[in-house]
């Protein structure tokens, strides 16, 4: 019986090494520059809950990393990339930057998808005096000289949303969200700005994140008959929701339903019937017509598979490299602190979205848009504000008083 | 308060309290029988779902989902019986250790099912005719939500003739009532075991279908149901099926009766209160079983 425990034990010792080994392998492949390099991390989760939607934005900076050294890198180096996988779980994310900045010694990293691995790796980038680049729409309310923030502030996606649903009359607002910090955040900011303006908030309900069942939700809804549903529902709680108020007789042309976090990839996995008619707000759809938008869908399609869909956090991760090389270029150093000095001050560099700016506050300067999901899970715009939004991380409505200065 | 609120409340406690039956059915049996808990159980739920989905791809049409069905229950049993008869049977008499080992199992399953089908979840369509709603007394009750009511009635049903009415009932009663007796007397509690098992992972895969219809099908589908579904079995009397059922539909109307009062994630916790408060004065729960198997 020992015996045969011992044995057990060896052959689960020996797939473990060789599991360990594989990865390592994967390392080594994303680290094939030599020479004189600089090296910098890319630290998104590779596995668990959040991988379907994060692994799209490391490739996109991977992107951003190849285009770059092909063209013959950044101050002469080439960009040694090292890739870590944050597991979908907070802590890993904070001990892999811990990993990246104090062993691999990097000069910058780019990553973090969620708020709860944002607010996790940010005391490791505060101690070592780092720089990460993060690149999704969030809460604001954090400000911090050691995070780029250029994924979109409240006031550039769900107020423009708000803005946008008052202009078309609608007066009476349903909040739906996944339990924790951002939406509850997004959900308060927005419910200020509806009683301040005298609009109505029908109701507020929240689902634990990953819940399946909708019915009470959904009662609510239907009892409140609201002009308009804001879903911050995150990752595959959105399919049950929408199949169940399909269920109950409220799809999208029904009751209408602004989402934040509905993008082309989720649209494409959740099946785009279901969402057809609904609204999103980003600051990116795949559907924006410019030059350098063509040539990044064509070069991710090219690298990553026909099939590919692009959503504005991949376009975020993307961009981010280019502000940092350009910083860096600006700058003439790799130190963190002159970059982000310089990354503040440069001029406005050409993207995907156009040509975009970092503000003294950390965050990016951008334009906001509304989108109609079609048939396809493409996305129609609808709305685009008169001028790129200046960000502010603290709403004046929901946090006055509040600035973010970075001396 | 509106009326026609409440009514629809009491559906949605209904239907959410039919669901839990399906989940926590197969849990109480091995419960029941052998005291055995089966952390891999909601597992087999969430393949169910998977067999849902494959099925509708092979079956497509109105016939799909009771083909899914049947499939599942079938898939579920073997996969029930491999479990039993590779792990749980091994570990018998250590009960510390079945769980360690199925909570292992569960592990690697949710593993596989990330590795087959991917992190993110598939979609199950609903056919034609389980869209939409029929309007009852001014309340419109989706169809699917009927179909799964009825579905955990006849389960329910079923299970009930097949534990009174036939000569295998019979002899899971016996081992259920004392096993050392029952095996003394030419019972094969082995045999007993492992049909119980594959009959209560059966059940499970069916729940899997019927998650499939409400949600997207993922990797840890089963995770959020069986917690719940831990608190039916406790809250019904470890191992009593009528017991599990009615503490299925109380859980799921507390829940929802609460939600007139309080918002949806607060229910959560009056549910809970609610249980707490229910086994305190109820330490037995429900329905009381007798078995030799808990005098020791």
């Amino acid at each position: 019986m020992i015996k045969r425990i011992n044995r057990t034990i060896a052959v689960l010792l020996m797939a473990g090494t060789a599991l360990t080994a594989c990865s390592k392998a994967e390392e080594k492949t994303a680290t094939a520059a030599g020479g004189d390099a600089v090296k910098v991390g890319v630290l998104q989760s590779l596995s668990g809950t959040m991988a379907i939607s994060e692994v799209t934005v490391k490739n996109a900076s991977m992107l951003a990393i190849d285009e770059i050294n092909a063209a013959g890198g950044v101050l002469g180096k080439q960009i040694e990339a090292v890739v870590e996988d944050g597991a979908s779980d907070p802590a890993i994310f904070a001990q892999k930057a811990t990993k990246l900045v104090e062993s691999d010694k990097v000069a910058t990293v780019f990553g973090g998808w969620t708020s709860a691995s944002r607010k996790a790796m940010l005391p490791v980038f505060e101690k070592s005096k780092n720089l990460l680049w993060y690149p999704v729409q969030f809460e604001g309310n954090e400000c911090s000289p050691n995070i780029m923030y250029s994924g979109a502030q409240p006031n550039q996606q769900a107020l423009p949303a708000y803005d946008w649903a008052k202009s078309k009359g609608y007066k009476t607002f349903f909040l739906v969200g996944s339990d924790y910090v951002y939406p509850r955040t997004a959900n308060l900011i927005l419910a200020k700005h509806i009683t301040a303006d005298g609009l109505k908030v029908a109701g507020e309900e929240y689902q634990a994140l990953g819940g399946t069942e909708f019915s009470g939700v959904i009662a609510k809804i239907k009892a409140a008959k609201p002009d308009l549903i804001f879903n911050t529902l995150n990752g595959d709680s959105n399919v049950a929701f929408f199949k169940q108020m399909a269920a109950a007789g409220m799809s999208p042309d029904k009751i209408p339903v602004m989402s934040f976090s509905i993008g082309e990839q989720e649209a494409k996995a959740m099946g785009p019937e279901l969402v057809k008619g609904s609204y999103a707000a980003w600051n990116y759809f795949q559907t924006l017509e410019n030059p350098e938008n063509a040539k990044f869908i064509a070069a991710y399609k090219a690298k990553f598979g026909a099939d590919a869909v692009m959503t504005d956090p991949m376009i975020h991760g993307y961009l981010d490299v280019y502000a940092w090389k350009a910083a860096v270029e600006k700058a003439g150093d790799f130190d963190p602190a002159k970059v982000r000095a310089a990354a503040v001050a440069m001029d406005p560099i050409p993207s995907p979205l156009g040509p975009v700016k970092f503000a003294t506050n950390n965050s990016l300067t951008q334009t906001g848009y509304i989108g109609e999901a079609d048939a396809a899970g493409q996305f129609k715009i609808l709305w685009t504000s008169t001028a790129p939004i200046a960000p502010d991380p603290y709403d004046p409505v929901a946090f006055p008083g509040k600035t973010c200065v970075i001396g | 308060m509106d009326i026609g609120f409440l009514i629809g409340q009491i559906f949605n406690g209904l239907s959410v309290g039919s669901i839990y039956i399906l989940a926590a059915l197969g849990l109480a049996l091995s419960f029941g029988l052998m005291r055995v808990i089966n952390m891999a159980h909601g597992e087999i739920v969430m393949f169910g779902g998977y067999v849902a989905y494959l099925t509708i791809k092979v079956v497509p049409g109105p016939l799909g989902i009771p083909a899914a069905m049947l499939a599942a229950l079938v898939v579920g049993g073997v996969l029930g019986a491999v479990l039993e008869t590779t792990i749980v049977r091994r570990l018998a008499e250590r009960p510390l250790e079945t769980l360690l080992a199925t909570w292992g199992v569960s592990l690697i399953a949710q593993q596989a099912a990330r590795d087959l089908f991917g992190a993110t979840g598939v979609s199950v369509t609903a056919p034609p005719w389980m869209a939409g709603a029929i309007d009852i007394g001014g309340q419109s009750m989706p169809v699917t939500r009927l179909f799964i009511m009825l579905v955990a009635g006849l389960a329910l049903g079923a299970l009930a003739l097949l534990l009174t009415k036939t000569r295998i009932g019979l002899l899971v009663r016996a081992a259920n009532q004392d096993r050392a007796t029952a095996a003394a007397i030419g019972v094969n509690v082995r045999h007993v075991d492992m049909f119980v098992f594959a009959l209560g992972s059966g059940v499970a895969g069916l729940a899997g279908v019927i998650l499939a219809l409400l949600g997207p099908v993922t990797p840890t589908v089963g995770q959020s149901y069986i917690v719940t579904a831990f608190l039916v079995v406790i809250l019904g009397g470890l191992g009593s099926i009528a017991g599990t059922a009615i503490a299925a539909i109380l859980i799921g109307l507390v829940s929802a009766l609460a939600q007139i009062f309080v918002d949806v994630s607060f229910s959560t916790v009056i549910t809970l209160l609610f249980v707490i408060l229910f086994l305190q004065f109820r330490p037995q729960g429900v329905v009381a079983v007798r078995s030799r198997a808990l005098d020791d």
